[in-house]
């Protein structure tokens, strides 16, 4: 498998596909297995929000070196309505969709690092990574 | 993918064979909840075992399917969260409260006749 993979987000079914290429490439870098299990959940989650929030979008999943870490990089982005605002939708609880509002803060558990950049414009981008142990 | 839906005695077991889009988890929910008054079952077991991931959607649509199933009349247990799924899980805050959890079948048959005897053997 390719290091790099572009998922296209707009039904359930891809929520289901991003995941499972997420795990796929954690599996290949010999992350454990529990890593690899809260990565497939935050892309999980991540996928979701864009169907919910912007209806279609895009994941991207990746590995990425630093000296002699490896890693996997997922950026979830969409041109959706944007976070009107991000300090209120990374509280746990918060929610605007009536979901149960844990997406955001949750994803933000799970991971090594955890970026969001949105505006009401432009839509939405998630970027997370998760280092191998 | 189609859950397939067993019948024994007086239980329904559902046993997740592979992942699970929102649409399929939303025909469980609501094929078990009609299958409990087609069967007059009183207990329903979900076997989730091979679930990798259990998202917030999968998480609420179980613990929605749980209450539904109480609501006609039929206790719900939730068997086989895996390890990491559950360490997953407490990280993403979803806790499933107010849904009974039992490790395996073994354990989930066990803890539906202790619950079920407590109603049936009243009187």
């Amino acid at each position: 498998m390719a290091n790099e993979a572009v998922i296209p987000i707009h039904t359930d079914i891809d929520v289901v596909a991003a995941r499972q290429k997420g795990r796929e490439l954690a599996t290949v870098l010999g992350f454990v297995s529990t890593d690899s299990t809260l990565l497939a959940t935050a892309i999980s989650e991540l996928a979701r929000n864009i169907i919910r929030y912007a209806r279609y979008g895009e994941i991207l999943i990746s590995s990425v070196q630093s000296g002699d870490r490896v890693g996997i990089t997922v950026v979830a982005r969409d041109k959706g309505p944007g976070i009107a605002n991000i300090s209120l939708a990374m509280q746990d609880g918060y929610s605007t969709s009536g979901g149960l509002g844990l997406g955001l803060p949750g994803v933000k558990r799970m991971m090594d690092e955890f970026h969001l950049a949105s505006d009401e414009n432009n839509g939405t981008k998630v970027t997370i990574k998760k280092w191998k142990r | 993918m189609e859950v397939p839906i067993l019948k024994q005695g007086l239980y329904l077991i559902a046993s997740i064979q592979a992942a699970l889009s929102d649409v399929d988890l939303l025909h469980l929910r609501d094929g078990l909840a009609e299958k409990v008054g087609k069967f007059r079952a009183r207990g329903v077991i979900v076997d989730v075992t091979v679930l990798d991931v259990m998202d917030s959607f999968a998480s609420r649509t179980l613990r929605d399917l749980a209450h539904m199933t109480r609501l006609r009349g039929a206790e719900t247990v939730i068997v086989g969260i895996q390890p990491e799924v559950a360490f997953a899980m407490v990280q993403l805050g979803l806790t499933l409260e107010g849904v009974d959890t039992a490790l395996d079948l073994e354990e989930g048959l066990a803890f539906l006749d202790k619950k079920t005897k407590r109603h049936t053997s009243r009187g």
